[in-house]
């Protein structure tokens, strides 16, 4: 008999507080969890048999203050063939989330990936350098404040079509 | 590894074996030409063991999720192309269905069955160059000559759906920009006719012979828990012996009509590597031999008006089509907010793209999973204690696709 997402949440939201768990349009459970309680949250959720990473990354929201940052975590459970998004919200004077090497070893480069865009740093992780870009850049391309073109360009203004 | 640990493994080694216990440091690549494609290895040698390796990436990174956040979404499909430039259409497909799932599209079921063949035609293409590959690197060039004939064949068909060869830029959201045609079907009844036959020869060639299995049993193995813990997907995984397949674990595109096994293998190394991809190629053939059997009748493309552009002869002639060729172009159809995680069986594993919008032109964040950057870690566990011709063997069996690596 396979179990839903939420009878795995019941199970270990006794534990952590901060689990808020909801469910998307488009049927993907979707939870929020601070930083603190994150890395119990799924050594938990490993156990109880979500072992497989599928995708660790993160994502910029400049507008939103407090939680400009976000960590995502994708868990996949094969057994019962469910799939978790799991996030951590994260401000940016305090951008800094538990590793999660030791219980994935995969999240290693996933999490270098978003270091590297960034600048989330992780605790405990083993090598926590840049990887796809050069080591001596000082910014973190992937942040909203660095326009894709010249910003100086008018020609590209998005002012004609009202957005 | 520190120098002591290394030291200390060189030790134990030079205890059990005759080498001069001399560690030497032996950069394989970034252009080698045994590494196919652009890999940095710092290898730590002692005669022609390996005692450790660190690998550098990033060599041909071009920021495409930086550009995807620049682009409307049709216009993100020639990104895909160049994750795995070796099966392009999955990608690109796969980036269409998961816009269609954004946007909520209903996917007449034709399409489903052009695309599985589409993406099954570029599956045997990426598993032949991986496994011919392999044979090269084992010292078999002939089977690699032969393969690469019928890999052009394939070419040949992707050309009469979207003209091009390489970076396909295959079909549109919705479906695709035109229907299967006389020349097409007549070039895949004819490779589904002659290429079984080349390919037994292939596998003739290798399958069975003595000297390539003494070289590739063995080498570069991998446990399944190890493998699970990396993430790893796809044949990498499976010939650990873990039965993961997108395709039968969540079925998109009408994969639940067909009837086709999922091979696995046992000991994680190369052999199985290869013989999983050997028998996937098979299990391919009978998936497109299915689908053009029961091909449905029907439209090509899904009826949305927004996203699909409408026939030029209706654009010079109809004012809404003009409207929506208009609006299509320049990236101003409404896009709906939300968040979506979908993935496909790649020709490495599963190609996942996770996407969120905030109802603008362009994706607000899109993160491709690229199943090469995520097993290509292992890399060094698989490698350290083996020989250096074996960590070629290693590299070659595990498909690393540069363009998948460094997106």
């Amino acid at each position: 008999m396979s179990k839903t997402v939420e009878a795995y949440i019941e199970e270990i939201s006794k534990d952590f507080s901060s689990i808020e768990l909801s469910v998307d349009n488009y049927g993907m459970h979707n939870a929020f969890i601070t930083k603190d309680e994150i890395y119990g949250v799924i050594e938990k959720l490993k156990e109880a048999g979500f072992n497989f990473l599928t995708d660790l990354t993160g994502s910029h929201y400049p507008e939103n203050e407090g939680q400009e940052f976000q960590v995502v975590y994708h868990l996949h459970h094969f057994y019962d063939n469910l799939r978790i998004r799991l996030k951590v919200n994260l401000s940016k004077d305090h951008l800094e989330v538990p590793s999660i090497t030791d219980l994935y070893a995969g999240a290693n480069w996933m999490e270098r990936e978003t270091f590297d865009f960034y600048g989330i740093q992780f605790s405990n992780h083993p090598n926590l350098s840049r990887i796809l870009n050069v080591d001596d850049m000082d910014y973190h391309p992937m942040r909203k404040e660095f326009a894709l073109e010249d910003e100086t360009r008018e020609d590209k203004e998005d002012k004609y079509f009202g957005r | 590894m520190s120098e002591v640990d290394i030291r200390k493994q060189a030790a134990v080694l030079a205890s059990t074996e005759t080498i001069d216990g001399e560690i030497a440091t032996l950069n394989l690549g970034p252009t080698h030409p045994a590494t196919h494609g652009i890999f940095q290895n710092i290898l730590q040698v002692d005669g022609e063991r390996i005692l450790s390796a660190e690998q550098t990436v990033g060599y041909i990174h071009r920021a495409f999720e930086k550009l995807s956040e620049r682009r409307p979404y049709n216009q993100i499909t020639p990104i895909t192309d160049r994750l795995n430039y070796c099966s392009s259409p999955i990608n690109n497909i796969g980036w269409h269905m998961t816009v269609e799932k954004l946007i909520g599209a209903d996917i007449p079921k034709r399409v489903d069955y052009m695309r599985v063949i589409m993406m099954e035609l570029a599956r045997i293409a990426d598993h032949l160059v991986c496994n011919s590959v392999i044979g090269v690197d084992t010292g078999a060039l002939t089977g690699f000559t032969y393969m690469f004939q019928e890999r052009e064949k394939i070419y040949d068909i992707y050309e009469e759906i979207c003209g091009a060869r390489l970076t396909t830029n295959v079909g549109r959201i919705g479906g695709f920009d035109r229907d299967f045609n006389e020349a097409l079907i007549t070039k895949l009844r004819d490779f589904l006719k002659e290429f079984p036959a080349k390919f037994d020869e292939f596998c003739s060639l290798l399958e069975r012979n003595r000297i390539f299995m003494d070289r590739t049993i063995g080498a570069g193995p991998i446990s399944a828990e190890r493998a699970m813990q990396y993430s790893f997907a796809g044949p990498n995984l499976r010939a650990t012996g873990l039965d993961y397949d997108v395709r039968v674990m969540s079925p998109y595109s009408s994969y639940e009509d067909f009837d086709f096994i999922v091979p696995v293998g046992t000991e994680g190394d190369t052999y199985d590597r290869f013989m999983v991809r050997q028998q996937e190629i098979r299990e391919s053939l009978k998936i497109i031999e299915q689908a053009l059997e029961n091909m449905p009748e029907g439209n090509y493309h899904a009826d949305i008006p927004d996203f699909y552009l409408p026939p030029k002869e209706e654009v010079y002639s109809s004012m809404e089509a003009l409207i929506y060729h208009f609006k299509i172009v320049m990236g101003e159809t409404p896009i709906p907010k939300g968040e979506v995680y979908f993935s496909v069986e790649g020709g490495n594993g599963e190609l996942g793209y996770y996407l969120v919008s905030d109802g603008g032109r362009t994706p607000y964040r899109l993160h491709f999973r690229r199943p090469c950057f995520i097993y290509y870690q292992a890399y060094p566990e698989m490698i350290t204690g083996s020989l250096l011709s074996d960590a070629i063997l290693t590299m070659s069996s595990m498909n690393v696709i540069a363009g998948e690596l460094d997106a």
